[in-house]
């Protein structure tokens, strides 16, 4: 399909596309980009219990259910009946697809070598088998598990080789897309060479023990005219079926969101600039009791609250311990469990190998279709691998990631006496936000402080802030830093208090100082009003000894005018 | 040959009234169309059915083109392929019946002759 696509986009290239049949196996169209070449035969080698004939079943099913073509199985190991039966553990109900005319089994039973050859044969009872099954149901998709027990069958390999280079081309010529399974062999990449007539796809599926762990990986040795990943991929088979991710590198290309997400934490939001990119990988780092799975829970809790779907793996505690531990707190994550916004994934790192674990936390996170993922503490899986091992796993775990936009924390242990700014597993350079939490040891106590070491992209803050796990979770304070360095716990409150002593008499300097002003004043405005009091009682009697004057003045007039008259005196100097 | 086109029918080549108190051999010829190979077989099986077994026998030819699920019942891959049908047990061989040796070892019948 991924080929169809392809050359609508341009048409010129129509004609180079190799036209591919999806598998429907998770994870193989991807690293294949688009699934088996159509209408030719491709060749699954692997050992005993690979999952030869899993890969090759489920190429049909899902061919039949998801792709509507039909397919048969030739089956030269286990009878129809046999199939069913393994395959209902599996979830493949191969009865229902045979009566639904989707599937077609036929079991070629080989009598070793038990069979006289008398002269010149052939395979067309083969053939004719073949042919009627396919035409029975309109079968697009073949499978041919084992093909090579018929070198068990037969001694003439001469002819036995011939006919099966007939096969192979009458299958071409038939236009079936062709799975054929292979045993591996020790000189040859197959048992009996069957590499040499299938020259479009050859696939290698291989389980391994690396330290009693067993790891089922996939290669695709080759694949004729069509680019496909080289690396080997792990996959797992369980009761969907087979699932191969594609865990390597996918670069770094993915796209990048501004989006912030809370932490769950208001006062590390500020220090961040207002929280998590979403799709960023956060690293959490401290020694132990730090406080840094609370950090982790209050993420997946703020999460849960703004309805994003998270996920929990733990390699430490079961979900239970860690669900009681975060009450303490004051963080309730079991309202979130029982919404199903959370689930928690607890395994240990023993369990299985590093691939294994990277395998399963891909399908688990894509079944959830988690948001937010939380893995505490990615340095347990030390135990089952080599810092480059590990370094490799998380860089691949992170891209995929950072892909899906999925926004994860990372708790990290750093071992009492190591150095901090370090991670063990050397993965501190993968991480956008890096959040160290630490023991400040001052004055007889111990005290967690938090900084932000680093954060991609984002102003954040370079202070220390102290951490304190309350009741209501995890609270930031400032610190004060002072040259006696950082204070924090109770030097922090003898400092609080000491500040708050000498406020306190600030305080009452001013209000002193303000009442002292008051009294001036009022000092001020009292004498004020005693020399104005003064000043009325002088006026006073300067106005009454001027009236005074006046009226004796005038009486005197009077009097000059009336002794005028009487010396009959001039008018006009008795006007004056 | 024109036996060979009587697919699937059972075919009397030799009148075997004079099997008396001896067993008849059941002979099922499977072929797929008429290949040189089956006609050769045929060919070949006649002879030897006639050299050992005169009178005594009875060959059916099967087209398995015509019914693919009797090759599927039989378990037949490798054509052509002769299965004794009787005496028991089912004996199965197969090829064109050229390397008559063979045959007779594979069909048993040297034994069955010197038994008698």
């Amino acid at each position: 399909m991924a080929g169809k696509k392809r050359s609508k986009e341009n048409p010129a290239i129509q004609l180079e596309v190799l036209e591919k049949a999806r598998t429907g196996v998770r994870g193989f169209d991807e690293i294949t980009e688009g699934g088996l070449p159509q209408g030719r035969p491709a060749l699954v080698v692997g050992g005993a219990g690979s999952g030869k004939t899993v890969f090759g079943m489920e190429f049909l099913v899902r061919g039949a259910l998801q792709y509507g073509e039909p397919g048969v199985f030739m089956t030269f190991e286990e009878s129809e009946k046999d199939l069913s039966k393994n395959f209902a553990t599996i979830g493949f109900n191969l009865k229902d697809l045979i009566a639904r005319k989707l599937l077609f089994i036929d079991f070629v039973f080989i009598e070793r070598k038990e069979i006289e050859e008398t002269g010149e044969f052939d395979l067309d009872g083969l053939f004719v088998r073949l042919e009627s099954a396919i035409d029975s149901i309109g079968a697009k998709r073949v499978v041919l598990d084992t093909l090579e027990a018929l070198f068990s069958g037969f001694s003439d390999e001469a002819i036995l080789r011939a006919e099966l280079r007939r096969l192979f081309r009458w299958l071409k010529d038939k236009g079936v897309t062709v799975v054929i399974t292979c045993e591996r062999g020790t000189t040859t990449l197959t048992r009996f060479g069957l590499e040499e007539y299938v020259a479009d796809c050859v696939i290698m599926l291989d389980q391994r023990m690396t330290d009693q762990v067993a790891t089922r990986r996939m290669r695709i040795i080759k694949y004729r005219g069509s680019k496909h990943g080289s690396n080997e991929y792990p996959f797992l088979i369980d009761e969907n079926g087979l699932s191969i991710l594609p865990v390597t590198s996918l670069g770094l290309n993915y796209t990048v969101s501004s989006e912030r997400v809370p932490s769950g934490i208001e006062r590390l939001d500020n220090m961040l600039g207002g929280g998590y990119f979403r799709g960023s990988s956060i690293l959490v780092t401290g020694t132990p009791g730090t406080g840094k799975s609370t950090v982790g829970a209050h993420f997946a809790d703020a999460a849960c609250r703004a309805g994003k779907r998270s996920l929990y793996f733990s390699f430490e505690e079961s979900p239970h311990q860690i669900m009681r531990n975060m009450t303490s707190v004051g963080i309730d994550l079991k309202q979130w469990v029982d919404k199903g916004t959370l689930r928690f994934h607890a395994t240990r790192p023993s369990l299985y190998g590093l691939e294994m674990h990277l395998v399963t936390m891909h399908k688990i996170i894509e079944d959830f279709k988690a948001e937010v993922v939380i893995v505490d503490p990615v340095s347990n899986l030390a135990s089952v691998g080599s810092n480059t091992e590990i370094g490799s796993m998380l860089t691949r775990l992170i891209d995929f990631l950072k892909f899906r936009q999925i926004t994860s924390l990372f708790t990290n242990l750093t071992l009492a006496g190591g150095v901090l700014e370090a991670t063990e597993v050397g993965i501190s350079s993968l991480m956008d936000t890096w959040i160290l939490l630490r023991d400040i040891e001052i004055g007889g106590e111990r005290n967690r402080g938090m900084y932000v070491l680093k954060s991609r992209g984002m102003a954040h803050s370079n202070q220390i802030r102290e951490f304190l796990l309350t009741n209501e979770g995890v609270q930031l304070r400032d610190v004060y830093a002072g040259p006696a360095g950082v204070l924090t716990g109770t030097a922090r409150l003898a400092q609080e208090a000491q500040e708050k002593a000498q406020a306190m008499t600030r305080q009452q300097e001013i209000e002193h100082n303000q009442r002292e002003i008051e009294r001036q004043r009022q000092i001020m405005e009292a004498q004020i009003s005693a020399i104005q009091a003064q000043f009325e009682v002088t006026k006073e009697k300067l106005e009454m000894s001027v009236t005074q004057e006046q009226t004796v003045e005038k009486l005197l007039a009077k009097d000059r005018e009336a002794m005028a008259r009487l010396r009959k005196a001039d008018k006009t100097l008795a006007v004056k | 040959m024109s036996n060979t086109e009587n697919k699937g029918q059972s075919q009397n080549d030799e009148t075997d009234n004079a099997a008396v108190q001896r067993e008849v051999w059941e002979l099922r010829l499977y072929v797929s169309g008429q290949t040189e190979k089956s006609v050769t077989a045929l060919a070949n099986l006649k002879k030897i059915a006639e050299e050992h077994l005169a009178g005594r026998y009875h060959i059916e030819v099967i087209d398995i083109r015509q019914n693919p699920q009797l090759a599927r019942d039989e378990q037949i891959i490798g054509l052509p392929a002769l299965v004794r049908k009787l005496p028991q047990p089912i004996r199965k061989i197969i090829g064109d019946l050229s390397k008559t040796e063979r045959v007779l070892v594979g069909l048993d019948i040297k034994a069955g002759k010197d038994e008698h």
